[in-house]
């Protein structure tokens, strides 16, 4: 048992988690109070005591899917007729019993894929939990044809059982099923409101099947190998470049609390920050009245630095993400800056700052700026050099000592000319100019990449590849 | 901790259960340990998810004392922890003076007015001094500055307060101590790692129908599971803030006062604002439901 939670909490922490020792011997005595049969209160156990970060709660429950699922009889808990799920022999027989219940023809392997469906479309319709699960299991046994020792990620396995089942015609019957049940007394919403709950059921029968076909990888692989290939990057570390759409997803859903949290912090810095410098006239008037001693220094009132912010970002298809979040952010915080405004490009350019004004909601106008704005001169092939030319012979009187200046980019400019001048005119007239890359800096300056040439002329280049740098830049920015 | 407040895991949901807070799985187990531990309990979660209700309905259930702590910015030890009365130390010296000045003795007098006595009792040391059974709230623990955070630390982790005067005081016995916190920003890790960490998330569809049944006086099933299923509905659109359970209970109450028995779009739309409190999500919210209609 020792070497088990330890081996956990290992686990925890190559996958990113920050387990500390007290917090480990915590979890210790915890699991010593819980009846240890009882699966769902040993997991809250572990979690409340390891995990203090609800954005972290996903990593925990994949590892401790993988640790603690189904490792000999004392673990194997509340499984029907108690068989242990991953040994096929048993699973068949135990399928075939519940084929001569339907009339089938017994036999897990024999069961047709018609079949299959038709009672999972049962399962489904009644919301029948137990059958569900068991559907899961007959599906990945038919259909995603695992090999032991293959070399195959889950996600390939998940995807051939999927396919076969053709979950959204399901979903399609259901619905009409449904409401051929109701023999069309149900109202719009009512009808609305079914269709969800059957998405909801489908939802769920998706994470079964996934969590049967990791339960038989574990079994096959051991636990160990099995953890290191489910290992994923906390939303805050996920990569913008590389990012699944389940990983945009979570950024995406990650970004609203963290620009909660970081304009938060940024109003109390202002505000811890209440003394300015000396005030030498003021000190030397008030002296007067103790007979010319400064008994009394005064201070200045500090003027809170909020820059004008100038973004210009590329939005051509491979970054397009990135600022994406970086507008996202900037614009979220609005308040903590006197003003934004911002320009996008791909080969053309086009003021967006419109878009952000009168709308309240900024996913709205960050996906308007990708379907409307103006950005395709030539060809849509990102040209810097001539975004940038345009933008100086429209723009550049608008820059002064006052802003900031944001470009968003992976300075690949395929092989135009730079025009790195206008960077530079920037930075003569501007208070400060940054260039965020979402690249790794070993890519820079790579193949097409004139990040170098840009960057002589900016206040610093700063790779920017997740959230975390994200974050960290906007806050000393501000 | 010798003897135990609530029996067993089913103990606790259960009774939990009786005053009127239903508890899932995770709540459950982790009040359980945190009494077993003797462990402060911090809870997270978005606003209205009955964070601060579950402290109270403990305290409600085991019959203890609830003491409250509200942060705010700005709070500070004379606050929080305990403060000396010099007003009342003031008039001591003063009624002294009168008797007998020439005997005044500095070092007497200074173990008299640091006493027991001039000593105003703030949330934290009246939950460490108290004899009778306790809770203790600290609510909203993220308004407070980071440096008063360090000042909750010896409390958490040893239930003790330190007085310079008079010696550190311990607790006769363990209080439960909840703390909450909205997340506007990261609590420290020295806080965290003091702490059991619970994060109360919106209620699934089969428990949020269960809160609003017993909740809500003279509420049917069917209404109630409608009311959930719309809910859960409308929390999946991506919404400034999603509604709560404080929200859907609110919902729920003026449904029922006006006679409705089946929601439909019109209905809904026109009480959305109960639902929601910006005026873009409630017109997005009105927006998708008849649009898919």
């Amino acid at each position: 048992m020792l070497d088990l939670l330890s081996g956990f909490v290992g686990e925890l922490r190559n996958a990113g988690l920050p387990v500390s020792l007290t917090e480990n011997l915590d979890a210790m005595e915890a699991v010593k109070h819980i009846p240890i049969e009882d699966r769902d209160a040993f997991k809250y156990a572990l979690a409340a005591t390891l995990v203090k970060n609800e954005q972290h709660w996903r990593a925990f429950e994949t590892v401790f899917e993988v640790y603690f699922s189904l490792r000999g009889p004392e673990y194997n808990v509340g499984d029907e007729d108690g068989n242990g799920e991953f040994d096929p022999e048993s699973l068949e027989e135990w399928m075939s019993q519940q084929m001569q219940g339907m009339g089938g023809r017994g036999g897990g392997q024999d069961m047709s894929p018609e079949e299959i469906a038709e009672m999972l479309f049962r399962a489904l319709l009644n919301a029948d939990e137990a059958m569900m699960a068991a559907m899961a299991r007959a599906a990945v046994t038919q259909f995603a044809g695992m090999e032991p020792g293959r070399p195959v990620g889950g996600t390939y396995y998940l995807y051939r059982t999927l396919r076969n089942l053709d979950l959204d015609g399901m979903l399609e019957r259901l619905v009409e099923e449904s409401s051929e049940r109701y023999e069309g007394e149900l109202s719009p919403l009512a009808e609305r409101l079914e269709r969800e709950e059957f998405e909801n059921r489908i939802e769920q029968l998706k994470r079964e099947i996934e969590a049967e076909i990791r339960r038989r990888l574990v079994a096959d692989r051991g636990v160990e190998a099995m953890a290191k290939t489910l290992r994923k990057p906390l939303p805050e570390d996920v990569d913008f470049m590389h990012a699944s759409r389940e990983e945009m997803a979570n950024i995406r859903k990650a970004i609203q609390p963290l620009t909660r949290k970081l304009a938060a912090r940024l109003a109390r810095k202002r505000k811890h920050k209440r003394r300015g410098p000396l005030d030498f006239r003021a000190t030397v008037r008030r002296s007067l009245s103790y007979g010319g001693v400064p008994a009394e220094p005064r201070f200045r009132h500090p003027r809170p630095n909020k820059p004008e912010l100038i973004v210009v970002a590329d939005i051509s298809g491979s970054v397009a993400a990135f600022a994406r979040f970086t507008l996202h952010l900037v614009y979220a915080l609005q308040n903590q800056f006197s003003k934004v405004r911002s320009f996008v490009f791909i080969d053309g350019i086009d003021e967006v700052t419109h878009m952000f004004q009168n709308e309240e909601d900024i996913t709205n106008a960050v996906h308007r700026v990708n379907t409307e704005a103006d950005v395709v001169w030539v060809d849509g092939h990102s040209d810097y050099g001539h975004a940038f030319g345009v933008f100086w012979e429209n723009f550049g009187k608008d820059v002064n000592a006052k802003s900031t200046m944001m470009f968003l980019g992976d300075a690949r400019n395929n092989y135009h000319s730079t025009n790195a001048w206008v960077l530079k005119e920037c930075q003569k007239r501007a208070r400060s100019v940054f260039w965020l890359n979402p690249e790794p800096r070993s890519y820079w300056d790579t193949g097409d990449s004139v990040i170098t040439e840009y960057s002589t002329y900016t206040d610093g280049v700063f790779e920017c590849r997740n959230l975390r740098q994200l974050e960290g830049f906007v806050d000393n920015l501000a | 901790m010798t003897e135990t407040m609530f029996g067993d895991l089913s103990g606790v949901r259960e009774g939990l259960a009786k005053v009127e807070y239903l508890a899932d799985d995770g709540i459950a187990s982790v009040v359980y340990l945190a009494e077993r531990l003797g462990k402060p309990v911090l809870i997270e979660g978005p606003a209205g998810t009955g964070k601060t209700e579950l402290a109270k309905s403990v305290a409600a259930m085991s019959g203890a004392r609830l003491i409250r702590l509200q942060c705010y910015e700005g709070l500070d030890e004379a606050k929080a922890l305990y403060e000396w009365n010099y007003k009342k130390q003031l008039l001591r010296i003063q009624a002294d003076r009168g008797v007998d000045a020439e005997h005044e003795d500095w070092v007497d007098l200074q173990d008299d007015i640091f006493q027991d006595e001039f000593l105003l009792t703030r949330p934290l040391l009246e939950a460490i001094s108290a004899e009778d059974k306790v809770v203790l709230l600290i609510d909203e623990v993220d308004r407070v500055e980071i440096e008063t955070e360090a000042l909750l630390l010896e409390i958490l982790s040893d239930y003790q307060v330190s007085i310079p005067e008079l010696g550190t005081i311990m607790a006769s016995q363990i209080p439960l101590v909840f703390l909450t916190s909205n997340n506007t920003r990261e609590l420290s890790e020295a806080l965290k790692r003091r702490c059991l960490f619970l994060h109360i998330d919106y209620p699934d569809l089969e428990r949020e129908k269960q809160i609003v049944l017993t909740k809500v006086v003279g509420i049917s099933e069917n209404l109630a599971e409608q009311i959930a299923r719309v809910v859960r509905s409308v929390r999946q659109l991506e919404l400034k803030k999603a509604p709560s359970v404080s929200e859907t209970l609110d919902w729920a109450r003026t449904l029922v006062l006006l006679g409705i028995e089946n929601i439909d779009v019109e209905q809904a739309k026109q009480t959305l604002h109960i639902l929601l409190k910006y005026q873009s999500d409630i017109e997005k919210a009105a927006k998708e439901l008849t649009v898919e209609a």
